[in-house]
């Protein structure tokens, strides 16, 4: 591989790992802090896309960001509402909200499932515009990506450092002491998916407007590429300050689309990376749960083999 | 200061199951009493602490506390008046959170968007000195490195942090060993003194249900058999206790973890 070659393959991993990035913030939010697993993700993430496309075609581009968000924080309402107040299990939750996303993001689009936005203005070509003479002026995607994705940082490392957010982080942590210190554990979920679910809107809203287009599929398998950067996020600073942790989870974001395009470069079909990530997710979450269970099955099978030498023997 | 009128509580009713936990219980607490109480197995002492505290709504009955009607109020808004400890010293703070976070959030001071600012901190700081273990130099590590002694003398901090009208142990210190559970029974009648908070606190250590406080209730089967208080209560030993419980109950006093020395 020439260095340019592989510079193009670092680019477009830092373009698309800061954008996912936001999605993987969002589970950071959802998974790690309120202990939810937040299916809806993809349905939430092609919602931010339809409805940013949309917003930007009619020619808002600046407009799609926040209604974007909105939409999002909506979906992330109902999910919270169907687990908090109507007694259905978070994961089921997630699906069903998932499930009836599909035929809302079609009606979004205008009963389509494609929106093309090549001749339309975007927060991108809006950025293009602004950059134009300077040093940055191809770098525009990655600029425009990278300023989403540290005001979300830095928003959250502030966010979660209010008593609401550690509120919120108590809640995933052990509910009973949220009740105890007088606050609704209801109300910090219902918020945290809000929060979480404007960034995965943000997510989608972003892609579709870097991609140019947004189509019914751009967000499936999401929650599974999101959870396999969080998890190496995690790996990598998943101990101290949540500044730290939130860092960790953008350079999670930007290592498992460098990997992944790195195996594209070597030939990998483009259709495996749902499958490289589902390896990933599972692998991550039961490696420390074989290590730990490692000892029982080593002796066992050293057992094993002394009484079968001894059986040799006689 | 808690005044409970003929409250019951039965669990599963209409089915085999069906426990009569509570039957028409009342009580009533002068302001800064503190009353132990002991029992047998399933008399219905953690069930009773339930009710007061919310965990579940009674069948009938009422609860007042401090001249405010609690009956129907949830479990999180009466916290804001009732401060709990449970013989689990992990169900009282957030393990993956830092001390100082801990305190914070039962602290709850300022707006839902206020940090914790430097005067709070030293406020934690100079709560956790009293404790006497070293915790004020730890403020920033997990809560989940603590020993199970700390995080309930920690609980106990953030349970009273705000000094609350009524404070709820049950059998706060039993999970713990011997030395800790002197040093946490200190802090725990140290803090009540001083802010004069009205206690009730679960027991299955006679002495202690003698030596604390200021009045010992016995119950059996859902209700309180025996309410010793005043005079009567003075020099009383754990024989006279178990006889007294004895005639008032019309059977032994039957808990496999009683202590009775």
């Amino acid at each position: 591989m020439d260095p340019s070659a592989l510079l193009a393959v670092g680019q477009t991993a830092l373009e698309l790992g800061l954008i996912c990035s936001l999605t993987v913030l969002a589970l950071f939010l959802s998974y790690s802090m309120l202990n939810v697993c937040d299916l809806s993700t993809d349905g939430c993430f092609t919602l931010g896309a339809a409805v940013g496309a949309m917003v930007a075609a009619s020619g808002h581009p600046l407009l799609s960001i926040p209604a974007a968000m909105l939409a999002g924080m909506c979906s992330g309402f109902v999910t919270a509402l169907l687990q908090t107040k109507m007694g259905i299990d978070s994961l089921l939750a997630g699906i069903i909200v998932n499930t009836g996303l599909y035929s809302v993001n079609i009606a979004v689009m205008a009963g389509s499932s494609l929106v093309n936005l090549n001749k339309a203005d975007t927060v991108f070509t809006m950025v293009k515009d602004l950059l134009a003479g300077t040093p940055l002026e191809n770098q525009y995607k990655t600029v425009t990506a990278a300023i989403a994705v540290v005001l979300t940082v830095v928003f959250l490392t502030l966010f979660l450092n209010t008593r609401l957010g550690l509120a919120i982080r108590a809640t995933g942590n052990n509910p009973d002491m949220v009740r105890s210190s007088s606050i609704n554990p209801v109300f910090t979920t219902v918020v945290g998916l809000c929060v979480a679910n404007a960034f995965t809107g943000l997510s989608g809203c972003l892609m579709a407007q870097s991609q140019k287009s947004a189509e019914i599929n751009i967000g499936s398998g999401m929650v599974t590429i999101a959870l396999a950067s969080l998890l190496i996020g995690t790996t990598l600073l998943g101990r101290g300050s949540i500044f730290t942790r939130a860092v960790g989870m953008v350079l999670g974001a930007f290592l498992f689309r460098l990997v992944y395009a790195v195996a594209l470069r070597l030939n990998m079909p483009a259709f495996m990376l749902k499958l490289v990530s589902s390896v990933i997710v599972a692998l991550a979450i039961s490696v420390p749960y074989i290590k730990a269970q490692w000892p029982t099955i080593y002796r066992r099978l050293s057992y094993k083999m002394v009484a079968a030498a001894r059986k040799g023997g006689d | 200061m808690l005044n409970i009128s003929h409250i019951s509580k039965t669990f599963n009713p209409g089915t085999v199951n069906e426990k009569k936990a509570i039957t028409d219980l009342s009580l009533h607490l002068k302001p800064g009493d503190f009353v132990t109480i002991i029992g047998s197995n399933g008399a219905g002492k953690s069930t009773l602490f339930n009710a007061v505290a919310g965990s579940f709504l009674t069948d009938s009955g009422s609860i007042v506390l401090d001249g405010k009607d609690v009956t129907f109020m949830p479990e999180f808004k009466r916290a804001r008046m009732i401060g709990r400890l449970f013989q689990d010293p992990m169900r009282g703070s957030a393990p993956g959170m830092t001390i100082e976070e801990n305190l914070a959030l039962a602290a709850g001071s300022g707006g839902w968007f206020s940090h914790v600012s430097p005067a709070d901190k030293k406020r934690f700081r100079d709560r956790l000195a009293l404790l006497d273990m070293g915790l004020e130099e730890r403020m920033k590590q997990p809560v989940g490195l603590l020993s199970g002694g700390q995080r309930q003398a920690l609980t106990l901090l953030m349970a009273t942090m705000n000094p609350p009208k009524l404070l709820l142990l049950d059998e706060h210190t039993a999970a713990l060993d011997p030395g800790t559970a002197e040093k946490v029974l200190k802090l725990t009648r140290d803090i009540v003194a001083e802010h004069k908070i009205t206690t009730m606190m679960v027991t299955h250590n006679m002495n202690q249900a003698l030596e604390l406080g200021n009045r010992t209730l016995m119950m059996d089967s859902g209700n309180i058999v025996l309410d010793i208080k005043g005079k009567e209560r003075e020099g009383l030993t754990v024989k006279d206790l178990l006889l007294k419980f004895k005639a008032g109950a019309g059977k032994n006093l039957d808990n496999d973890r009683i202590l009775l020395s």
